[in-house]
């Protein structure tokens, strides 16, 4: 079982802290580094027990058509085990549950859409997905990429807790729900309750959101380029700072996703930690609060 | 769980039957226990079509003198259906308790259908100039086959496998429900009705019909009841998200138009895929790739989304 380690505290601490973040590293199975300004993010530990030595130059190819989820599963897991560091799975035809549990390093480009669970508990693969994907895309992510050109459904990125979850398109509902990490950028609009008990972590939407934006919030940062329907019990707006400018304009030109209006267009959003010590709160105190 | 699905062509007749056949079969993982469709044909102004039961399917294993009382309620029905002035075209009988009419009937088709109602373990399912709803128990291919629904030709349809989890398994409790007693009006639903009992005692009291304890068919129950008071499709479909608690996302079919409506916390899937000839719609994207089988842009809609589409 991983245990939370607290090292002394580091320049990248004094920052992340500044912008309302924190950094932690499990020592476990899986390691994570919340946030790194400079992009250079060091080796995240990808020499797991069950991990295989790919290489990026060797590609192949796997036809969905005629396969169940499982049997994609299984043969991308057979072709890292054969070495092939890029994998083009083509026809993917929405079906659920596909390219999960890949705890390796992997260029997987998927020629299609998902549907439900796509890619969820990955760490480690870069993907790209050229078309839409369900429900619950990247659900538990620890590590790695996932690239969508189109639009997601809802519960996009529930639960993560690293690296980096892209759509182009509009996403809808419970977006990062309880995220703990890692960041969620979406090139259009969600929907409601986007960052529900969202605890860390960073999220950019780059168009509108629906109502109850970051409601219940425990902790990290919403950027939001539109406008909200409304926000959600203890979410605040916060300053921007030079930092966040610095990291939004790294991240929305890395993955083409700059909205017209600029990195000016966008607003921050945090948790007003009213909440955190609600059970303490006298009953007046809670009316306040809700 | 429980899964819909619906589709409408543009300006053309179809194997919507077949369509929506594949759809519900792509959604069978959602609900195993019962399949239902409300297919539209091409109208016929001067012609009914009904759909109607007499029996459940599970009286077969309960009482060994089920088709003769069905023979005997089958005769009552045609008596009365002759009482009320309705000339019977065409009868035809896909299963033993279930059966088509093919009517001519200028008389007030409420009170014919309340006449019907009357008779013991008999329900219309259905009502209308091109309406067909057909439900059972059984996955899609299972229904369709009983039904032959492959031949069926038609500008729309929705559609819906269940898993019973607030009534039981049996065809009262599948959907789609009929709109009773209006012509040509369908519903289908995904989720659950919190205010069911309040909303349906309300109901009750202005006069409409429950015919069974499922909590979808108070959405069947409410737009009857809406229409009636001269809404639109629309403003039916707009009101329910405000006055309708729970978690649902729900599609409704006249016999021009096909609507959805999805409630204020999206905690239910819808997949809508749109072009200049075809609209579908459905709980997951697969049913819609079940008959277009290509790349296709899909999007989500939002809470509180309510989008109404012409044939």
């Amino acid at each position: 079982m991983a245990t939370l380690t607290q090292a002394a505290p580091t320049d990248e601490d004094r920052r992340s802290h500044e912008m309302g973040m924190h950094q932690e590293q499990l020592s476990g199975r899986t390691q994570q580094v919340f946030f790194d300004i400079d992009l250079n993010e060091p080796h995240h530990g990808f020499s797991l027990p069950d991990s295989f030595d790919v290489d990026f130059n060797k590609r192949g190819e796997i036809d969905a058509s005629n396969m169940e989820a499982m049997q994609v599963n299984a043969r991308i897991r057979e072709m890292m085990k054969e070495g092939y560091g890029t994998i083009v799975l083509k026809n993917p035809a929405a079906k659920h549950s596909m390219a999960v549990g890949i705890l390796n390093r992997l260029n997987l480009i998927i020629e299609g859409s998902l549907g439900y669970f796509g890619c969820g508990l990955i760490d480690g693969p870069n993907v790209r997905i050229s078309g839409r994907v369900g429900w619950s895309c990247g659900e538990n992510m620890m590590s790695g990429t996932i690239l969508i050109e189109k639009n997601a459904g809802s519960q996009f990125g529930a639960a993560i807790r690293g690296g980096d979850l892209v759509c182009k398109g509009d996403v809808g509902s419970r977006t990062g729900i309880d995220m703990k990490g890692g960041n969620i950028i979406v090139g259009g609009d969600t929907g409601s309750f986007t960052g529900f008990m969202m605890q860390r972590g960073r999220m950019v939407i780059c168009g509108n959101a629906g109502k109850n934006l970051g409601d219940s919030m425990y902790d990290g940062t919403i950027f939001l380029g539109g406008e909200p329907r409304s926000l959600g019990v203890d979410a605040v707006w916060a300053d921007m700072t030079d930092l966040d400018r610095d990291w939004l304009e790294k991240k929305l030109t890395k993955y083409d996703v700059m909205p017209k209006g600029g990195i000016g267009s966008f607003r921050k959003i945090v948790a007003g930690k009213q909440l955190w010590n609600y059970d303490n709160l006298e009953p007046t105190e809670k009316k306040l609060v809700l | 769980m429980c899964g819909i699905a619906g589709v409408i062509h543009r300006g053309k007749a179809v194997g919507v039957g077949q369509e929506m056949t594949a759809m519900l079969q792509s959604l069978k993982h959602r609900g195993p226990d019962s399949t239902g469709f409300a297919v539209y044909g091409v109208s016929k102004p001067d012609e009914y079509v009904m759909r109607l039961k007499l029996a459940e399917a599970e009286d077969f294993d309960t009482d060994y003198n089920i088709l003769d009382k069905i023979r005997d309620r089958q005769a009552l029905v045609d008596n009365r259906l002759a009482e009320l002035g309705a000339k019977t075209i065409e009868v035809e009988q896909p299963t033993p308790y279930a059966f088509r009419y093919r009517l001519q009937f200028s008389g007030d088709t409420k009170q014919l259908a309340t006449d019907l109602e009357h008779i013991d373990g008999g329900e219309v399912l259905s009502f209308g100039h091109s309406l067909e709803l057909i439900k059972d128990l059984g996955d899609a291919t299972v229904v369709s086959e009983q039904y032959g629904l492959d031949d069926f030709r038609g500008t729309h349809g929705i559609g819906h496998t269940r898993m019973a989890t607030e009534s039981d398994v049996d065809i009262r409790s599948a959907h789609p429900y009929w709109a009773y007693p209006y012509n040509d009006i369908s519903v289908v639903h995904n989720g659950q009705i919190t205010n069911y009992w309040i909303m349906r005692r309300e109901m009750e009291r202005l006069g409409h019909r429950f015919m069974s304890n499922c909590d979808s068919e108070l959405l069947a129950v409410y737009t009857a009841n809406n229409l009636e008071q001269g809404a639109t499709l629309e403003d039916s479909l707009k009101s329910s998200i405000k006055e309708i608690d729970g978690v649902f996302t729900y599609l409704v079919a006249t016999n021009k138009e096909l609507g959805m409506a999805k409630d204020t916390m999206a905690a239910k899937p819808m997949v809508l895929y749109e072009s200049d000839d075809i609209v579908a719609l459905a709980s997951e994207e697969v049913a819609i790739r079940a008959i277009v089988p290509r790349e296709i842009d899909t999007s989500d809609p939002y809470d509180e989304e309510v989008r109404v589409w012409q044939r």
